[in-house]
Formats: structure tokens, C-alpha cells, sequence
């Protein structure tokens, strides 16, 4: 197989509203579908919006959905399609579109700020470290993670409901979470906060996000489960809740500490909301202000009437979103 | 911290910093942070998300010599092993440095979060690397760069540092009036990718940390962000460039399938037993052996296969020379027709090694071959040739503080030049990030500290900026960006790349200025927000200059020495050893090339060369 033609069909739009759009374009022997993407962009439409770095699978830029498919566009070749069969890009479908194929994935940096950092004994300064390689593998599984957000585009408990997204860290950080529980040098306790503050407990391990993970990372397996069942030991054994209601076990010896990034304004800055035209009530105005205020992190600039989950959804994703998508996918009303 | 309008013609957001470090690679955080816990108000400002910095792509590990595997290494080897890695034309103060502080710096890192692979004894494990004599790189299987950034990046967050990701710099703003007060640094303007509205940050320090320049070349190693924006906006700012002569190609790039031509295969699957064979399944690297390294490098396969567990008493395979010298080789076997069906040679492991121990120690090379090549590297050798990965030539700084030749302005890492000299060993960048990011951190908040009146850029400068981001939109019916960047890389990879020769170079200059020309008329279509082609469009300034800075100060260096082989010059010449290369760019925007004698070396580290080899 040599060069040929390509039909791909790419959702193009932002956040007000969009459609797909078809395209041909030539492609050559094992290239991935960023190249296609690529040569659309340098040949047909030049403003195409797509994020990428490192076409390497190593940097988690490219995330997208490939026949309602989560997966980097950079590891996905083309050849693992029939060919003559057309390709449909859409943007991640839990994030708010900016343009195209970017999504706004702030989301994720904000609760990364959240997880409490690596805390290791203050007497135990860098250099002296003594670890063994089979207590550090453990958590050298987690640390593979490239950060593509895919697992937390895919996990339902966000993807279709996005009231859950306050009290959900979603599976990229649980295996952050899991990696710091089992470093054999922090003295965080970290049991608690998972919990009550980051929703471990929405999980109900569909294993979704291990499914797409291009790290292969077992999310689910050797990072949540784990997390679950250190959480039941504590929350749930009726002698140790009997015994820490009237005073005989301490909780913890570990330490209780705040979200790493503190509690204060987001660090993440954000592009300056557009100054404002006409607001037609004083009253508004007043409440207006308020709310970019309240925002001025996190612009809003997405319609949430557009995630409304249509019925094939719901039912699609208590199976993987996987699997699911390729179903049936309406992206017009975004 | 709404949109301020500074009286600009176009709204402009308005931000004020102590300190504005641009790049969130490995040295731009690390620096970050320095700056940040020396009480600066500091942001970082990346054109991508936080944590995809080209660092992620950093394989084999962190050069330091802590010496957990060997207790023979101490920071003289390391320096001595630098020195002569880059032939000599290291600035031997920051190869100093580097050398002395990296153990510290990795040490820090762990405290940091970062999980190094352990030794026996549960200290930090370090790998073999070309041209480091002993087993020096800290390592995380073969994803050190990830490891690195990831650390970093939750530091920087720890610390509530201010970050603005996806947005891009243009331009260095001044102070502007007469003297070296106007002439200082007064901040810095770009635009979101987002939405492409302007935004101005001002800072009287701002550290470049911007990396390289590698989009320059068809065959690369580098992402999408490497087309030298550091080194253009220094120029701009009226800094000096060194070494642009010096462009490292690594010599094991991957060659097939072509969508992935240049992709990285990192120097540890060499460092953990992998050979090098030609088409005849010749070990050919044995027939490369320089004088240079004649001492030091084992001549026969007994000696070399030797090494790997005892390297007191065996000298070192050739096949981890120095990335130079290897480059060069493979490159010269394939024009002798010994190359693999794609135009490489081959690179095994399969037959050195068990399955399990490839698993183990190069998970994601093993990784990247099955998903991208169809090829299990646990049974079959790779196809490797050389791709450009790194230039050794930057901003020219002062090797104790990174200070540019411009008040305010600061480079760090591959943005900055001088530490590799002519030629970088493996592993010594990500060391370099850190030592010399934390210093550039600490100098920068000095300097920030002390400047009580801060420098503001005039606004016809700001409204110059903005007019000029805005231009391609202006034009109609020019050509677009993506042809001209093509054509670029075509050009600067046949003429300017691994090896040179004087009429090339003159012809490259011709083309640069042709490109130059069509880039000033490129125009764009669609509207600001998140804008491919309006981006490529900014970006082509910046390529273009580097381009012609490397090309002229490859034409002007007639000896070949470290990552610059000139086919018409292929000797190196001592009278050149003594000299570096300076770039600047005149008012007219013109690139000129002068002369500057190298720093000299004081005495007692000059008697670590004269020493009798073991």
C-alpha cells in the first residue's frame, strides 16, 4: 500500500455550536491519523485547531475521539482501519470545547491542585533516601501517566453528568492519590480525602479508564480497588468505627494536610474575559461582575444544555464510553 | 485582573511579575521555582498545557555523579568527561558548575516526589551513557524526562506559582530611551492561542527558557515548539547568540514508517548492551575510532563486551562515543551502501539481551516500536540514522548567573549556550536544566529585587507588537505558513545539516533570504482563536533568523569539530579551539558574526587533562 485517498470527517466548531465536516485527503503507509490531520492542515484548512507536541505518545496532547473511540491521535494508525472506511475526529466530550479538535481541560489542573504533595519525613532529606526497587515499582506504574486526560474524558460519572465534576477527581487522580499512598516515604494520610473530598466512592470500576489508558496503566485494578479497600478497612470496620467513636483507636498516626495548591485563587491563568458590551439592568451588571469575579479562573464559556445525555448515552455509558461511542455520536448540538 | 486597556490600539491585558520565565520545560520550571522561593512574584508562560514541554521526551536520564555504582566518580570525571565531549569549547566555568551541583539537584528532585530506579542498596540507580566514564545517569527505566517534569510540574503547583499555558511570546519589551536604562528589560507581549488576544507581562527579569530549535530541520527529534523562539526574541532584544554552529544529531533517530522518520530512539538501549551493524552485520563502530578517544575506547568486541560489568579494567565500547562521532559513522556507512532497506542501519538489542530485561529497562522504546513500526525489538533490530536533536549554541550568558548580554534578560537550558560546547553528552541536559534553571531562578529574583524603579515599555512599542502579531491577517492572498516552514526544513536538512560543506551554506544563505521574502507576505485565514496558521505565521520569524544564524556561523567555521562537519574541512583545527562564534542581529535585522577567544581555563582545572589515564 502506497499513497492514497482518505476520507475523514472532523468536527469543526467552538463553543457555541458546530458540525462535521468531510474532507479527502491523501495519506501514505504507516502513518496515524495526526498526520492526516496534519496534511488537512497544511493543505486544506489551515486554521484547523488541534493540539499536539510530540507525535510520540509520550506528551498526552493529542487526545480526541476516533470513531467515538478516546485515543491519541498520534498512536492511532491508520491502518487499523478497513480501507476505504471514513474517519470521524471529534473533540474529548467531557471537557468544553475552545476550537475544533481543543478542548479547555482545566478541569484537570484544577483538581491536581487539590492532592496534597509528596510529604516525606523531614528528617530524611533527598540523598539519604533508601528505598527498594520492588516498594518503588508500585508507584512508578502510576507515575508512567502522560496526563492525556483520556481515562477522565472516558470515566461516566463525568462524562454524562457534569454535576459530578465539583466532588470527582476522576481516575487520573486517583492513581495520583495511590501512587503517593503507597510512595514508602510519605507521611500524608491520604485515606480520608479520597473519600469524603474526592469522590473515590463514585467509582463503581467499569474499568473504562483503564480500557483506553495509552499508558496501559491497570487504573482500575492496581490503583482504585487498592484505594477502595484501604478506605473500607478504616470507614467501614465496625470495631474500628466503634473504637474510634468512643476514643480507643486513634484515627491516624499520618499527618493531615490541605490540597497542595492551597486553598486561596487558582494559579491558572486564563485568557482576560472579553470587556463587557452592553448590559442592559444596573442589576445585572451588579450580578455579572460578581460572577466573573467568582470566575476569573475559569471563564465560563460552555453550554451545559449541550451535554445534556440523550437516552442512547446514558445507556451507552454503563458499558465503556469506549465501546459506546461508536454507536451513535451527535456532536451538532455542541 | 481583568482586561486593562494599557492604551494600546488593540485590548491588551496587563499583568505585573518581579520575574516572567518563558518555557515550562524542565529549566523554565526549575527556574520558576527558584525565583519563586527567593520571594519573586513569578509567572510562567507556556505555549502549551503545563507538563508537555519537550522535556517529557527526555529518555535516558539525569547525568550526575553521585557515584552509587561506581564510588571511583566525583564531579572531576564529570567534568573532565564534558570538556572533552564538547572538544573543548565548553565554557569551563558552567561545565564547573554543572558537574559540581547536579548530585544535589537530583537529590532534590526525590524530595520533590520524583521515583528514581533504586540500586541494591536502595540508593538512586545510575546507567552507562556514551562518553561518561562511569555509570552516571539517574534514570526511570527509559522515561526520565516525564519523571523530571512531572516532578517539577507538581512542585510548581505546590508553590501556587502563576502559570498561563497556551499562550506565546512575541516580543521582549524594553525600556526604551537612551542609555543602557532604556535599554533594559521591561517585560514581555504575545497572545492566548485561545481566544488570540493580547497580553502584556511586566517584569524587570525574564528568563528565557524556550528550548530548541530543531522545527528548523525535515528530521528531528524535536515537537512543534521547538522553532527557537529564546534565541529569535534574544536577538531581537539586542543579546548575543554562541556556538549556532554546533546542531547535535543524534544517531539513533528511527527511519520507517516515515510519519514517525526522526522519532527519538534513546542512547540507553546503547548504554544497556546494544550494537551496531551494517547491512554486512559488521559491528562497524570499531573502524570509527578517533585518536581522540583512541585510550579510552576498547578495540576489539571481547574488551567491549567486557565493559559492561567491569569498567575498571576494560575501556568502553566504541558504540558509546560521544553522540557526534557515532552520528558521523552511521552516517558514512550508509553513503557507503551498507545501510538497511529504509536508509539506516541497524540497531540490535534483541540479540544482546533477555525479553524480560528489555522489558524492564527500555519499556517504552519497546513500546514505541510495536505501536508505531510493527517491530518487537525483543526479536528483531531496529532501523536507526541520525536526526536532529539538539543544538548546542544559545544565548549567550555569564556562567554564574545566566545573565544575557541584555540588563533583565536571562537564557537557561538548550535556549542558552555554551555548557556543551561543541558537542552535548547524553544525560548532561537534563542535569543542565536543573543546575543552571535554579540559578537563573535565584539571579533573576536578585535582579528583580534590586531594580526600584521598574521599567516600563513605552506604549508605541506595545502597539508596534500588537500591529506586528496582526499583520498576516492584513494580507490577502499570500502564501500560507505550513509551505514556506515545509520548504524550510527541506532545505535546512540537505544543506545545513549533519555534514557541510561552504558552497551548501552559501547556497542556504540565498534560500534563507528568498524564504524570508515569501514569509514576509504569508498570509491567514480564519479568525484569531486557536489559529494553526496564524501561529506557524509568528513563528517563521523566528525560524527563519535561527536558520541564518546557524548557517552563517557554520560557513564562517572551517574545521569541523563536534556536531559541525565540514566535508571541505574535515580536520579539526587547534587555532579554531581557541575561538567561539558570537551571533547579534543588527538594527536592520541583519545576522553578523564575530569573533570571541574563548574563556581560559585556570590552572588546576587545567591539570585534569594532563592526567596519565589508568
Amino acid at each position: 500500500m502506497s499513497a492514497r485517498d482518505l476520507n475523514l470527517r472532523v468536527w469543526r466548531g467552538d463553543g457555541s455550536g458546530g458540525d462535521f465536516v468531510n474532507y479527502t485527503v491523501p495519506v501514505e503507509e504507516g502513518e496515524v491519523v495526526l498526520d492526516a490531520i496534519h496534511r488537512l492542515q497544511a493543505t486544506q484548512a489551515s486554521d484547523l485547531a488541534v493540539r499536539w507536541n510530540c507525535k510520540a505518545g509520550k506528551c498526552g496532547s493529542c487526545s480526541a475521539e476516533i470513531n467515538g473511540k478516546p485515543g491519541l491521535m498520534c498512536m492511532t494508525r491508520l491502518s487499523s482501519f478497513e480501507p476505504g472506511e471514513t474517519i470521524t475526529v471529534t473533540p474529548m466530550r467531557t471537557f468544553p470545547v475552545v476550537r475544533d479538535l481543543v478542548t479547555d481541560v482545566t478541569f484537570n489542573f484544577e483538581k491536581a491542585r487539590q492532592v496534597p504533595a509528596f510529604a516525606p519525613p523531614s528528617d530524611n532529606k533527598g540523598g539519604k533516601f533508601r528505598m527498594a526497587q520492588v516498594d518503588v515499582e508500585r508507584s512508578q506504574e502510576f507515575r508512567k501517566c502522560i496526563e492525556c486526560f483520556l481515562c477522565q474524558n472516558t470515566c461516566h460519572v463525568i462524562r454524562d453528568h457534569e454535576e459530578n465534576k465539583p466532588a470527582f477527581a476522576g481516575p487520573r487522580f486517583f492513581i495520583r492519590h495511590a501512587e503517593l499512598d503507597m510512595h514508602p516515604l510519605d507521611t500524608v494520610d491520604r485515606q480520608p480525602m479520597v473519600q469524603e473530598d474526592h469522590g473515590l466512592g463514585f467509582c463503581n470500576i467499569t474499568k473504562c479508564c483503564t480500557d483506553v489508558c495509552p499508558e496501559h496503566i491497570k487504573i482500575t485494578d492496581n490503583a482504585i480497588i487498592p484505594m477502595k479497600e484501604r478506605v473500607v478497612d478504616r470507614k467501614y470496620d465496625p470495631l474500628v468505627f466503634l473504637g474510634s467513636k468512643i476514643g480507643l483507636f486513634k484515627s491516624t498516626t499520618r499527618q493531615q494536610v490541605g490540597p497542595a495548591g492551597g486553598l486561596g485563587p487558582s494559579p491558572i491563568k486564563h485568557p482576560a474575559p472579553p470587556t463587557p458590551v452592553a448590559v442592559p439592568e444596573p442589576v445585572k451588571r451588579a450580578a455579572a461582575a460578581k460572577r466573573t469575579a467568582a470566575k476569573q479562573a475559569a471563564p465560563a464559556k460552555k453550554t451545559t444544555a449541550a451535554k445534556k445525555a440523550t437516552p442512547v448515552r446514558k445507556a451507552a455509558a454503563k458499558k465503556t464510553a469506549a465501546k459506546a461511542a461508536s454507536a451513535t455520536r451527535r456532536r451538532s448540538t455542541r | 485582573m481583568a482586561a486593562v486597556s494599557n492604551g494600546a490600539q488593540s485590548a491588551t491585558e496587563v499583568h505585573d511579575y518581579d520575574v516572567v520565565v518563558i518555557g515550562a520545560g524542565g529549566s523554565g520550571l526549575r527556574a520558576a521555582i527558584a525565583a519563586h522561593e527567593s520571594g519573586a512574584r513569578t509567572a510562567i508562560v507556556t505555549k502549551s498545557l503545563l507538563g508537555k514541554a519537550h522535556t517529557v521526551m527526555a529518555e535516558g536520564g539525569i547525568a550526575a555523579s553521585m557515584g552509587n555504582v561506581w564510588p571511583e566518580d566525583n564531579w572531576q570525571v564529570h567534568f573532565r568527561d564534558t570538556m572533552r565531549g564538547g572538544k573543548m569549547l565548553n565554557n569551563w566555568r558552567m561545565a564547573q558548575l554543572h558537574a559540581q551541583e547536579a548530585p544535589e539537584r537530583v537529590w532534590e528532585l526525590e524530595e520533590w516526589g520524583a521515583l528514581f530506579d533504586r540500586t541494591k542498596e536502595g540508593k538512586i540507580s545510575q546507567r552507562d551513557f556514551g562518553g561518561h566514564r562511569y555509570a552516571r545517569l539517574a534514570h526511570v527505566g527509559d522515561r526520565t524526562g516525564l519523571e523530571m517534569i512531572r516532578t517539577l510540574q507538581q512542585r510548581a503547583v505546590e508553590l501556587g506559582i502563576d502559570v498561563y499555558m497556551e499562550c506565546t511570546i512575541t516580543q521582549l519589551l524594553k525600556a526604551g530611551g537612551a542609555g543602557r536604562a532604556g535599554n533594559r528589560i521591561a517585560g514581555a507581549f504575545g497572545y492566548w492561542r485561545e481566544t488570540g488576544s493580547f497580553i502584556q507581562l511586566n517584569a524587570p527579569s525574564v528568563v528565557l527558557a524556550t528550548g530548541g530549535i530543531g522545527k528548523s530541520f525535515k528530521v528531528t527529534s524535536n515537537s512543534w515548539e521547538y522553532t527557537g523562539d529564546g534565541h529569535a526574541l534574544a536577538l531581537q532584544a539586542g543579546a548575543s547568540l554562541i556556538n549556532m554552529e554546533f546542531v547535535q544529531f543524534h544517531p539513533t533517530g528511527m527511519v520507517w514508517p516515515l510519519s514517525v522518520r526522526g522519532l527519538l530512539i534513546t542512547e540507553s538501549v546503547r548504554g544497556e548492551g546494544g550494537v551496531l551493524r551494517n547491512s554486512d552485520g559488521k559491528r562497524f563502530m570499531f573502524d570509527y575510532i578517533t585518536d581522540y578517544f583512541k585510550a579510552e575506547t576498547a578495540d576489539n568486541e571481547e574488551e567491549a563486551d567486557r565493559w559492561y560489568d567491569d569498567h575498571i579494567n576494560n575501556r568502553r565500547p566504541p558504540e558509546l562515543l560521544p553522540r557526534d562521532e557515532v552520528a558521523r559513522a552511521i552516517n558514512s556507512e550508509i553513503k557507503a551502501g551498507r545501510g538497511s532497506p529504509h536508509g539506516g542501519v541497524y540497531l540490535d538489542i534483541a540479540s544482546r539481551r533477555s525479553a524480560a530485561d528489555i522489558h524492564k529497562r527500555l519499556p517504552s522504546m519497546y513500546h514505541q516500536f510495536k505501536e508505531l513500526a510493527d517491530v518487537d525489538i525483543t526479536k528483531e533490530p531496529m532501523e536507526v540514522a541520525p536526526t536532529c536533536h539538539y543544538v548546542m549554541g544559545g544565548v549567550e550568558v555569564d556562567a554564574d548567573t545566566q545573565a544575557a548580554t541584555v540588563d533583565g534578560l536571562y537564557a537557561v537550558g538548550e535556549c542558552s549556550g555554551g555548557m556543551h560546547g561543541s558537542n552535548r553528552l547524553g544525560g548532561n541536559s537534563l542535569s543542565d536544566l536543573l543546575v543552571f534553571g535554579k540559578r537563573a531562578g535565584e539571579s533573576a529574583a536578585a535582579y528583580a529585587k534590586k531594580s526600584t524603579r521598574r521599567p516600563v515599555a513605552p506604549v508605541a512599542q506595545v502597539n508596534a507588537a500588537a500591529e506586528a502579531a496582526l499583520a498576516p491577517f492584513g494580507r490577502k492572498a499570500g502564501e500560507n505558513a505550513f509551505t514556506i516552514q515545509h520548504e524550510l526544513q527541506e532545505m535546512m536538512f540537505s544543506l545545513v545539516g549533519i555534514i557541510r560543506t561552504g558552497k551548501e551554506m552559501k547556497q542556504a544563505l540565498k534560500d534563507i533570504a528568498a524564504l524570508k521574502k515569501r514569509a514576509e507576505a504569508v498570509s491567514v485565514e480564519g479568525g484569531r482563536a486557536y489559529n494553526p496558521g496564524w501561529h506557524t505565521a509568528l513563528d517563521l520569524r523566528s525560524m527563519l533568523q535561527v536558520s541564518e544564524s546557524i548557517a552563517r556561523a557554520a560557513l564562517e567555521r572551517t574545521e569541523s569539530r563536534g556536531g559541525h562537519t565540514r566535508d571541505d574541512y574535515p580536520l579539526t583545527d587547534p587555532d579554531w579551539g581557541k575561538v567561539n562564534l558570537i551571533v547579534t542581529e543588527t538594527p536592520q535585522g541583519a545576522v553578523k558574526i564575530t569573533r570571541k577567544a574563548l574563556p581560559k581555563m585556570p590552572a588546576d582545572l587545567a591539570k585534569l587533562f594532563e592526567e596519565p589515564k589508568k
